[in-house]
């Protein structure tokens, strides 16, 4: 935020704050081990507010849960500033130092009062009064989030109702006071800094940038497209517009992860080339023309990853390679060769000097320090700097430290894209949980004693209304698709919400049913919300998933 | 560490020994004597750990103190004279450390073992039944009921990922704390009973699995005695295959979610054996979860063989 994308914030922070909003994360379960550090800042007498649609094992640790409908995370944010500027609260010294926009902000969020913040989101007004009050008269104050803010069609706007929060309080820039978006996977913030993202290069340099293109151009000795090119969800539309006919994919199960899973393997099917490139045989290694068997980097390669907190860490090889499987660099370096490019860096070692001569937010970051210490976070620009433990000090320096001013965003509140109907009456929320992983390409392989398998989590009110008990099958259908799967009654859901995980698609396809609609500036699927019914399975009925169209899941 | 509070810690000057040590305020007489270079047994501590104060194998004589005082919990003080290494001391760790193996197994607590030959406990003595008069060792045999007691609990194997062998465990709360306000705050775990039949329970003794462990195995981590023991370890121990010395630890990052915790690969004829954290880690603090301490079975599965629980038809 505020031009780099990584957290604001150090883990030790969180364990000196004093209060915490938890948004749309159950970091207990899916960051067990930054839940730790959360716990010892509660243990020292941070107070905690959850704010998720299920209560969830993180929230019973918060002293309030404010249990919003789902996608209603905008109106709540605004409400929440709405109640700081009538009440005064809001850092003014600091907005007039640091920040823009803030008029038309303050305009924005004043129909967002108390009542009406209660009758858009569901959350009673005194929990919102008490969680601003809390928030903005904090000495120090965090901001965690994850994919409970993020897998929406408004994933950007979402994140930004947050910033605001933190521009209209001052926490930010601060030690103990940020923005933290926990990371899902464990390279998923080193990926980004790298320039796995369409219009970047390593450092979050910009493509179109003309003097960066050609330092880059002048150590890789050749030209750059200054094209950007297209992130996930707009390759799969290029699929669909027969614009992009060939996919190589490295480590990722599109097969199975993708939103409206059906329509995206519709596509892959419809490609005349996949490559995939993955340490297990996925179901998307299944559909592929050619398979590049890998290594498991973390356990069989020389390298680097980089975490939630901007912590660049060493992974090494502790374990010979399956089979016939190789390291990620030497099947790519390969592949170069074979298209009649020599790569003289093909070490980890090299290929990080390489990197860090062109990214100055990596600059200082020699192999021998990453080796010696225990890690280095980003940016360290220099081979005597530290690394910083949190970002945007800038913002509290006289005349910003040469920055422009962070500005205020404005952002409508717009409920999830596929509204309830009478046909699909329940909103379905998908998940993790603590055992599992994604779609189980690692986690399946151990066995879990905690271990219950994808089932659809109902209130026990909706059961009750459906007369379905623990242990019935049911079938869940959406506009997309139908999914036959096990009732779980947990009194963590409210009424008309459902939940369910996507870690055995094998076993339980739920992705069958999530929307695929998405953020167009993310690039983000709303996995958060769809529109679903919930149809009790007669005795001796066959469990089966399907798609709307009829294709088996 | 917070910036914008400055470091105020003071110093302050102690004799071990006879040798002066200077260390920041607040710090125990355990660190200081590591700083000294004094070596000091410890069952209950922990660096990553607060202390409980219940083995008192650490004790320490200190000048004026009518007692041992536990160097593990006690912080320094300026002109603090200390003895390590006094009759009193020995006597008293050798006591211990007899106690503890005269009533538990603790063949599989090789650091125990080593200050016990150290110290010159023998357990054994306590074997014979004990003479009229009480004291151990007499083979002029004894009266029934004075025959020595030894704990005695089956293994218990209720899952895949670690095992619970009570007959090795000396009560030292590591993962009681562990379990709980230390790191996990699950606490799925506590000690139940009295006197000798006091042992680590989960709630109303139920299975692990239907307990609340979640199985991150930090317990099992802090355990000195083997007590608690990865299913890998215990497996490769039953058919004599357990080689620590054939061993190499590599550190790496974890491959499930963004925090980056750091894990120590303990490898065996090329496969993996044990998931360890390092306590000193600034992510860890040595604690890992379900995932990062057990989720790595996959990196041995047949090259691309899907593994069998993904595919199970139903």
């Amino acid at each position: 935020m505020f031009g780099f994308g990584g957290g604001t914030s150090s883990y030790e922070e969180i364990t000196e704050t004093d209060v915490v909003l938890l948004w749309g994360s159950n970091a207990r379960e899916a960051h067990p081990i930054f839940f730790h550090h959360l716990l010892r800042g509660i243990d020292n007498g941070a107070a905690m507010y959850a704010v998720d649609p299920r209560r969830t094992s993180s929230a019973e640790f918060a002293d309030v849960w404010l249990g919003l409908d789902v996608g209603t995370d905008i109106a709540l944010a605004n409400t929440v500033a709405r109640e700081i500027i009538a009440q005064g609260l809001h850092n003014r010294s600091f907005i007039e130092h640091a920040t823009t926009g803030f008029d038309d902000y303050a305009a924005s969020v004043e129909p967002f009062t108390l009542d009406e913040g209660e009758r858009l989101t569901g959350v009673p007004a005194e929990a919102i009064a008490e969680m601003a009050h809390a928030y903005a008269t904090a000495p120090r104050a965090q901001i965690l989030w994850t994919l409970g803010i993020t897998e929406h069609h408004t994933a950007v706007e979402n994140v930004l109702s947050l910033c605001n929060l933190a521009l209209l309080t001052g926490h930010v820039g601060r030690w103990g006071s940020g923005l933290v978006p926990l990371r899902g996977q464990n390279n998923v913030q080193g990926g980004g800094d790298m320039g796995a993202l369409p219009d970047r290069l390593p450092g979050f340099q910009l493509l179109s940038d003309p003097q960066v293109r050609a330092r880059y151009e002048s150590t890789w000795g050749c030209e750059l497209n200054p094209i950007p090119g297209k992130h996930l969800t707009l390759m799969f539309d290029a699929m669909e517009e027969g614009e992009l006919r060939a996919l190589y994919v490295i480590g990722e199960n599109p097969a199975d992860s993708e939103a409206n899973v059906a329509h995206a393997r519709k596509l892959l099917e419809g490609l005349d080339l996949l490559v995939v490139q993955d340490i297990s045989l996925t179901r998307t290694a299944r559909m592929a023309d050619v398979v590049l068997p890998a290594a498991a980097g973390w356990a069989s390669s020389e390298g680097t990853v980089t975490s939630s907190e901007r912590r660049v860490q060493r992974v090494r090889a502790a374990v010979p390679p399956q089979g016939d499987a190789r390291d990620d660099v030497r099947i790519i370096s390969e592949l170069a060769s074979h298209m009649g490019v020599q790569w003289t860096a093909t070490s980890a070692h090299e290929l990080w000097d390489e990197m860090r001569s062109l990214s100055p937010l990596h600059g200082g970051m020699s192999w021998e320090r990453l080796e010696a210490s225990g890690g280095l976070q980003w940016p360290c620009p220099h081979e005597d700097h530290p690394g910083a433990e949190f970002l945007h000090s800038w913002l509290w320096e006289p005349g910003l430290d040469g920055h422009a001013p962070a500005p205020f965003s404005t952002v409508v509140h717009r409920p999830p894209a596929e509204a309830l109907s009478e046909q699909f009456p329940l909103r379905l929320t998908t998940g993790r949980v603590l055992d599992s992983y994604n779609t189980g390409a690692q986690s399946a392989g151990y066995s879990s004693p905690i271990r219950s398998g994808d089932a659809i989590e109902v209130s026990p009110a909706d059961a009750a209304q459906l007369e379905i008990v623990e242990g019935d099958t049911v079938r869940v259908s959406s506009p997309r698709g139908s999914v036959d799967m096990e009732v779980h009654v947990t009194d963590r859901l409210p009424t008309g919400l459902v939940f369910t995980t996507f870690h055995f698609p094998d076993l339980v396809d739920a992705n069958l049913l999530t929307n695929d609609a998405w953020d167009p500036r993310s690039g983000t699927a709303e996995f958060k919300a769809a529109a679903v019914r919930i149809d009790p399975l007669r005795d001796g009925a066959s469990r089966q998933a399907v798609a709307a169209g009829g294709a088996g899941g | 560490m917070n910036p914008a509070e400055p470091n105020t810690q003071t110093a302050v000057t102690l004799s071990i020994d006879g040798r002066e040590v200077t260390v920041p305020e607040g710090q125990t007489i355990l660190a200081a004597c590591t700083a000294a270079g004094v070596e000091t047994p410890t069952i209950c501590w922990a660096p990553n750990l607060t202390p409980v104060n219940v083995c008192r194998v650490c004790v320490v004589e200190l000048e004026g103190s009518r007692t041992l005082v536990p160097a593990c919990s006690r912080p320094v003080e300026a002109g603090m004279q200390i003895s390590t290494d006094s009759e009193r001391v020995r006597h008293s760790r050798r006591m211990v450390l007899e106690f503890l193996g005269s009533a538990n197994d603790l063949s599989q607590a090789s650091e125990i073992a080593d200050w016990s030959r150290h110290y010159g406990a023998d357990p054994a003595r306590y074997d014979a039944p004990c003479s009229d008069d009480g004291s151990p060792g007499s083979t002029a045999g004894g009266e029934a009921g004075l025959e020595p007691e030894r704990v005695d609990e089956p293994v218990r194997i209720q899952d895949d990922l670690y095992i619970r062998a009570y007959d090795r465990c000396v009560l030292c709360y590591k993962c009681v704390e562990a379990c709980g306000d230390d790191a996990q705050h699950t606490f799925a775990i506590a000690v139940a009973g009295r006197g000798f039949d006091a042992r680590i329970r989960t709630e109303y003794d139920t299975e692990l699995p239907e307990s609340a462990c979640v199985y991150c195995g930090n317990c099992v981590a802090v355990c000195p005695t083997g007590a608690l023991q990865f299913r890998t370890e215990f497996d490769l121990r039953a058919v004599g295959e357990w080689r620590p010395d054939d061993q190499t630890v590599t550190r790496t990052v974890c491959s499930y979610c963004g925090v980056g915790c750091n894990l120590e690969l303990h490898v065996q004829d090329e496969r993996i054996v044990k998931v360890t954290s390092p306590a000193d880690h600034s992510v860890t603090n040595g604690h890992l979860c379900i995932k990062g301490r057990f989720g790595w079975e996959y990196v041995h599965a047949p090259a691309f063989e899907p593994p069998s629980t993904d595919t199970a038809e139903r």
